[in-house]
């Protein structure tokens, strides 16, 4: 069980080391960046949340890393987790690590899981296949894994198919079968996103007591800050394929740094939001394939000056363990 | 010609419209018992033959020039309500009135004089566009099927695109695929409008956009609110979107309205433990004051065998037996009589053990609200 305080952290070696991260998807005549170079760690009992809008990179980012992408998909970078290499892995031992060392859970556990097989059968399945134990045992696991994630009269819904779940059983199912060979590092892609409010916050309140319970490291991508401020230990906000600002999410929150950070937080009606007008931030997010020159949100940005064309700028350190990728930032604040 | 009426709707002249001057005593939109159960067919053993519930005895009023906010959770009844107000899909039960007005029957208003006045925009900007329109086709397209001349639709999609913030000379000649998901609700928008509606039914209609383009479309639906005089109907499930811009709010649950009244009431004094539910789920924006417990367990059940009674009580920490047995009618409480909620606790003599005494004052109970 990891300690998941602040100076373990420190001497703690990260689980997941990520850096120079890039994937591009290349067809005929096009190339996509989807990725531009991302570089974080993550120690074992913290969660880091990935939040940006769609197009932003967050879930081609978190796919990469157990390279879950289609076959036109280029990643490249280095990727260790837990000691392995995860990009000279060969198809065998990179199945043989999806489900052990790592697993991932989806936004959508109805497309998610497998309709002509029961949810126990297909925990059970994920145990044997791993841990070569008979089915008997896979079976008992999958029992002991839905009662962990609180779903009532568990062996009872062990025969249910997916579609006899309502929504928020099926997302606790499907953690279930994520968290069934103990994996170290859990990426969840917006989990939460489909559920209803209720429902919501019931998933968000079972995912951190099962990582206090567990110890494993999370990565967590959402679109929605108010689910980054219930789950995140930091923070990485994503823009145009990179991290943009990064930090401890009370300290993103509460004092942003990059001019999109502050954007976002203005533009997003929160419980606390005046009545009358919302500052949103103009235009829309880039296109990919048509990306402009230097900082990808210069043309959005108001505070932008001439300079900000010039080239992408360094994300750079405002203090430690807080970064913002901004030519403002890193002026005042030389690093 | 009939198109001339709502061409000419563009600068509301008060004075000069009957209508207004009776919208001070009457609303603009009344409901009443609006019901509407769907057959399932075939397939699932056991099922072919029952009904969902969808909508259920559903009733409320809009007022002239407000912001009535729809909130409940999937199922619940809120975008059927929508269609049924709109008429895409037939009510089994029901009544609705626009402007004194009986919607369908034989002396009713017809659809065509309904959707003039009432006009829908959905959530999914991209599917609700056709792709072989530009958007100055799409825009028109109402237009010219009231009767009105090609040339003019033309010009009044583009007086439209302008006002919701897209310029003709660039966007008139675009396809869908050519523009960003708020571009395309823009445009979603300027159709509604096209037609000079009163009202318009907003279902879920910022809830895809990303949130720094969703805050520009909540401005626009704002700004152009207070500049033509519009009614809203403002449906989602996004607890801190409809108090911002919400009058008053609907709260619903499994076709049923468990609450209603002015927002600020129904958010920071909620009669029905549902909507006291509904309103702790929000997630808190400060990771300091984290929600540490669920504020309800489990998930809705289905629409189509709901509980007996209060639809609530299977989830409610509250339920006695006289939930189960009897559905609590939608019953003002507290101090404000337009803030209503049907909860058996809530109302006195029901029978519930939390209910305030009958006839008794609601003094110590005002806000009712079982702690």
């Amino acid at each position: 069980m990891a300690e998941s305080s602040m100076p373990s952290e420190k001497t703690n070696p990260p689980l997941l080391s990520v850096r120079g991260l890039t994937a591009a998807f290349r067809s005929e005549g096009m190339s996509l960046d989807a990725v531009n170079g991302v570089d974080f760690d993550l120690t074992l009992g913290k969660t880091l949340c990935l939040l940006g809008e769609s197009g932003s990179g967050k879930t081609v980012t978190m796919r990469s890393l157990i390279r879950l992408l289609p076959p036109t998909a280029r990643i490249g970078g280095r990727i260790e987790l837990d000691g392995v290499d995860v990009q000279s892995l060969d198809d065998e031992h990179l199945r043989a690590i999806r489900g052990t060392k790592v697993s991932m859970i989806f936004q959508e556990p109805m497309t998610a899981l497998d309709p002509v097989f029961t949810v126990g059968h297909q925990i059970a399945e994920v145990v044997v296949w791993h841990e070569g134990v008979s089915w008997s045992a896979g079976r008992k696991r999958a029992l002991e894994m839905l009662d962990l994630v609180q779903v009532p009269s568990a062996r009872r819904r062990l025969d249910s198919y997916s579609h006899e779940l309502s929504g928020g059983l099926r997302q606790r199912a499907m953690i279930a079968l994520a968290l069934a060979c103990r994996p170290k590092l859990l990426l969840a892609d917006e989990p939460t996103t489909a559920l209803d409010a209720t429902v919501q916050i019931q998933i968000l309140l079972l995912l951190r007591e099962l990582q206090r319970e567990l110890g494993m490291a999370t990565i967590f991508v959402t679109h929605d800050l108010g689910v980054a401020c219930e789950i995140a230990d930091r923070v990485a906000v994503m823009y145009a394929g990179r991290f943009v600002e990064t930090g401890e999410i009370g300290e993103v929150i509460k004092t942003p740094q990059h001019p999109y950070t502050i954007g976002l937080l203005r533009s997003t009606v929160h419980a606390g939001s005046e009545k009358g007008r919302l500052t949103p931030i103009p235009g829309a997010p880039p296109d990919l394939l048509n990306m402009p020159p230097g900082c990808a949100f210069a043309p959005r940005c108001s505070r932008a000056v001439g300079a900000c064309s010039d080239h992408v700028p360094e994300l750079a350190q405002v203090k430690p363990g807080r970064e913002a990728r901004c030519i403002l930032v890193s002026e005042t604040t030389p690093s | 010609m009939k198109g001339e009426i709502a061409i000419q709707r563009e600068h509301p002249t008060p004075a000069s419209e009957p209508v207004d001057t009776l919208s001070a005593t009457r609303p603009f939109l009344r409901v009443q018992g609006l019901k509407k159960y769907f057959r399932l067919r075939g397939g699932s053993f056991g099922l072919a033959g029952a009904y969902v519930q969808a909508v259920d005895g559903v009733s409320f009023v809009v007022a002239t020039g407000e912001t009535l906010g729809v909130v409940g959770e999937s199922g619940c009844g809120k975008s059927t309500t929508a269609r049924l107000l709109m008429r895409l899909i037939e009510p089994d039960e029901g009544q609705i009135t626009l402007q004194d007005r009986n919607v369908g029957g034989h002396n009713g208003m017809s659809l065509r004089t309904l959707r003039r006045q009432v006009q829908l925009v959905f959530q999914d900007s991209y599917a609700s566009l056709n792709p072989r329109h530009t958007m100055a086709e799409e825009v028109g397209f109402g237009l010219i099927a009231q009767g009105i001349k090609r040339a003019e639709a033309r010009r009044r999609a583009n007086e439209v695109l302008e006002l919701v913030g897209l310029e003709p000379a660039i966007f008139a000649d675009r396809y869908p695929h050519e523009l960003s998901g708020g571009q395309r609700q823009r445009v979603n928008v300027a159709r509604a409008l096209a037609l000079s509606p009163q009202l318009l039914l907003l279902d879920e209609a910022v809830s895809s956009l990303d949130k720094s383009v969703e805050a520009q479309v909540l401005n626009l639906l704002i700004e152009i609110k207070n500049r033509l005089n519009l009614t809203y109907v403002f449906i989602s499930h996004d607890l801190n979107v409809v108090r911002f811009i919400s009058d008053r709010v609907l709260v619903m649950y499994l076709g049923k309205v468990v609450e209603t009244g002015p927002v600020e009431k129904v958010y920071t004094a909620p009669g029905h433990p549902y909507t006291r539910a509904l309103i702790a789920s929000r997630l808190s924006m400060d990771p300091s004051r984290r929600v540490e417990a669920a504020p309800v367990a489990g998930d809705l059940p289905s629409p189509i065998n709901p509980p007996s009674g209060c639809r609530f009580r299977t989830r409610c920490p509250f339920a006695e037996s006289v939930c189960s047995l009897r559905e609590p009618p939608l019953e003002a409480f507290g101090d404000d009589p337009a803030h209503s909620a049907a909860c058996h606790a809530l109302i006195p003599g029901s029978g519930h053990s939390r209910a305030p005494a009958p006839g008794g004052e609601p003094s110590t109970r005002a806000n009712g609200a079982p702690k």
